[in-house]
């Protein structure tokens, strides 16, 4: 399950120490390639599809896709982190467009 | 920018750590076991070691929508064990699952405190409840709220570590050793009681998805978690129950999530090809809807055995509300499955969530598999105790079990601390592990060839799929096939020294292989021991289909022996302490 990178939207997170999708990714599989400062999967087929890395991002650069043995193309579905809400954006195969927004926190 | 391979050993650098209380792994239950060590007394130093990043490491990663077991209002703790007794066909250590019980509510009222939300029902204060144990829960971002309180009690966590074995004085525990996947140095923890928390084992056994471009790790539980705490006890003698009570479940086809959400949560049916309502119609004298875990597993296999495959849960009674709840479930558990279904373009309103069976696992956390502990959580290695998936006995701790299970191994590891002192460390156990662990990094630079670790791991996934039951063969296995299993297993293992890693990443994947196959190895033996058919699915011997009360009524067990190399497996008692039926809650 390969995220895919949009190579205009990474800044390789200059600011980091170390790019937050390469500290957050539970398999250790995204890195930054040495030459363009732009983040990628080292393994795509290792992906667990947890889309920590997605929601991590800061520059919105990262899109979950799905392997084309299990799901057909271009199916999307975006996060987008408030500070304790989550909205995330689906769009299916044909076009249809569904959204959802939920409480990731109780208030203090 | 990660480090460079090391090309000799001298050239590595050596961290070394010395803590009252060592956590291996910081999941779910390692941080709970953190956290209560520090209540306890403050002033112990409490370490955690952690391969991933805490944040977001192990099965609680993408969220969860549920925790399966919480004492409701009104419930006992007696009914909790016979519901747990005959979900998991009567054999359970009772003990460890009353004092689980005890304190089982403690941990996910705390979560709630720290910020998780947990659902209400309406105009309630009451927890909503999903069948007769679990309760719902906006679980995305429950880890990293788990991270935060984990830094706030002021305990020190080591990201990117990975743990290779424990630090052995004599049988005694006193630490881990392990390598830094970014930084390429061996860490040495020296401590005075170590917690093992790594959870289960993934990856054993090929799931029938890796066919496919990029979908080799399309698997249900943790891929990264790959039974290292199992391995690492095995390697030092530790006594281990009930492996070959594996963990097969009924999962949604080819996405392989999980399947409680729809059909606990909107009591959907499971419907076969030709429309039958299976559990209901086919098989209700074993509990129809409410039959035990195994069963429900086994029983879309079956159907596709018998011709009436592919199986479903019939999402079609539900209101659209419904439908969109369900998809908000998934958002907090399993995200990608809400895109699975937009990639199929699927209208669950019209068109049912296809199920079958995912590859089997070996997880402490629902079945029983893993080390033998006492009630203190005390392994039968002085100075470790185990919590959560890792530990065997007490099957159906799911989140809130394994986090409970991690405060009494907490609790044990601090009354256990003030009988130990430190005791200076073996530099030869430290160069030959130093040597061990670096060696496909050194093979690399001095051979140049081998044989790496994605290449080991798919041989093993394929042998343990074919000859040790995997998804492929119903989970069907026989004393010939796993005889063959056993034989290129241990060829397999000694093939390891062939091993080469051209980076720090693959070096962990080398590790990864090592351990599962050792955990691999123990699992077959327990597989051939049990001659009979206790839980069909989970353990289904066609040379022996029946169940034999008389010899097998009991856990098996198994040591290594560190010296030899030798395995043996032999059983203990199964002991009642809760009267009444063990087959039926
Ligand atoms: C997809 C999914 C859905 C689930 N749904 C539910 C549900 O709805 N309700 C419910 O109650 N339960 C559910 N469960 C089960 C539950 O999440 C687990 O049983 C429980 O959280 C396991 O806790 P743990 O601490 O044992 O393991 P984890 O939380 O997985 O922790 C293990 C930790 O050890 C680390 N580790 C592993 N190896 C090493 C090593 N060599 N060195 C250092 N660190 C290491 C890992 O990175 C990880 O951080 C689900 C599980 C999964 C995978
Ligand atoms: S987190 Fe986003 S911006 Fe930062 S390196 Fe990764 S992809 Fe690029
Ligand atoms: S989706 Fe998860 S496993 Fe995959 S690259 Fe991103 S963080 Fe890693």
């Amino acid at each position: 399950m390969p995220p895919k990178v949009n190579k205009d939207k990474c800044d390789g997170c200059k600011a980091e120490h170390e790019p937050l999708c390469e500290q957050i990714c539970p398999g250790d599989l995204m890195t930054l390639n040495p030459e363009t400062k732009k983040a990628y999967c080292r393994s795509t087929r290792d992906c667990w599809d947890c889309m920590s890395c997605t929601k991590i991002c800061p520059q919105g650069a990262i899109e979950t896709r799905l392997s084309y043995q299990l799901g057909y193309y271009p199916a999307k579905l975006i996060p987008m982190m408030g500070t304790n809400k989550i909205t995330w954006t689906c769009i299916d195969i044909n076009g249809n467009v569904e959204r959802f927004s939920f409480k990731t926190r109780n208030e203090d | 920018m990660p480090a460079k391979l090391p090309t000799n050993l001298e050239e590595i650098k050596e961290e070394r750590i010395e803590t009252d209380i060592l956590v291996i792994g910081a999941g779910n239950a390692g941080c709970f076991a953190a956290i209560e060590a520090k209540k306890l007394n403050p002033d112990l130093e409490v370490t955690l070691m952690e391969k991933a990043h805490i944040d977001r490491s192990g099965c609680l990663a993408a969220g969860m929508d549920a925790i399966n077991t919480y004492i409701k209002k009104g419930r006992t703790i007696e009914e909790f064990v016979r519901w747990s007794r005959a979900q998991a066909g009567g054999l359970i250590r009772e003990d460890l699952t009353i004092s689980l019980a005890e304190v089982l509510n403690q941990p996910i009222e705390e979560w709630e405190r720290w910020g998780l939300p947990i659902n209400k029902e309406e105009d309630s204060d009451e927890y909503h409840t999903r069948g007769k144990w679990d309760i719902t829960i906006r679980g995305s971002e429950m880890k990293v709220i788990l991270a935060e309180k984990v830094r706030e009690f002021g305990c020190k966590v080591y990201n990117r570590v990975v743990a290779t074995n424990f630090l052995l004085d004599g049988e005694k525990v006193i630490g881990a050793i392990g390598f830094g996947v970014r930084d390429g140095k061996l860490y040495v923890f020296k401590a005075k009681a170590t917690i093992v928390a790594t959870g289960g084992a993934a990856g054993i056994y090929k799931p029938y998805q890796a066919d496919g471009v990029d979908s080799h790790h399309m698997l249900w539980y943790c891929p990264f978690n790959v039974g290292s705490g199992y391995a690492m006890g095995i390697r030092a003698g530790a006594e281990m129950t009930t492996f070959e009570m594996r963990w097969c479940a009924t999962r949604t086809k080819d996405f392989n999530g999980p399947i409680d959400t729809i059909s606990v949560g909107y009591k959907t049916p499971m419907i076969n090809a030709k429309g039958e309502k299976i559990l209901e119609e086919r098989y209700a004298e074993l509990g129809g809807d409410a039959a035990p875990r195994y069963i429900r597993a086994n029983v879309p296999m079956m159907e596709w055995m018998e011709g009436r495959g592919p199986c479903y849960v019939d999402t079609r009674g539900m209101t659209p509300e419904q439908i969109k709840d369900m998809k908000i479930d998934y958002l907090n558990e399993r995200p990608s499955f809400v895109l699975f279904l937009a990639a199929r373009g699927q209208d669950l309103s019209k068109e049912p969530i296809e199920i079958y069976g995912s590859d089997p696992y070996i997880v402490g956390g629902h079945t029983a598999s893993g080390y033998w502990i006492d009630v203190k959580r005390a392994t039968t290695l002085p100075g470790l105790f185990a919590c959560g998936d890792v530990a065997g006995g007490v099957p159906n701790k799911f989140v809130g079990g394994c986090a409970a299970e991690g405060m009494l191994a907490a609790r044990g590891a601090v009354e256990y601390l003030s009988s130990v002192g430190m005791t200076e460390i073996d530099p030869e156990q430290i160069a030959r592990e130093k040597a061990r662990v670096f060696a496909p990094a050194i093979r690399q630079f001095t051979e140049g060839d081998g044989i790496i670790p994605r290449e080991m791991e798919e041989r093993m996934q394929r042998l343990m799929d074919e000859y040790a039951g995997g998804v492929h063969q119903f989970y069907r296995m026989n004393r010939e096939q796993l005889e063959y299993a056993l034989k290129h297993i241990r060829i397999l293992k000694d093939q390891t020294k062939y091993l080469v890693a051209r980076d720090l990443h693959e070096l962990m994947e080398a590790h990864e292989v090592i351990d599962r196959l050792e955990v691999a190895e123990v699992l077959i033996h327990h597989l051939m021991f049990r001659e009979e058919t206790r839980w069909p699915g989970w353990q289904t011997r066609t040379d022996f289909p029946e169940k034999n009360d008389e010899k097998f009524d009991c856990f098996v067990n198994s040591k290594k022996d560190p010296t030899t190399g030798e395995i043996k497996v032999f059983t203990r008692p199964y002991e009642q302490i809760i009267p009444g039926d063990r087959y039926h809650p």
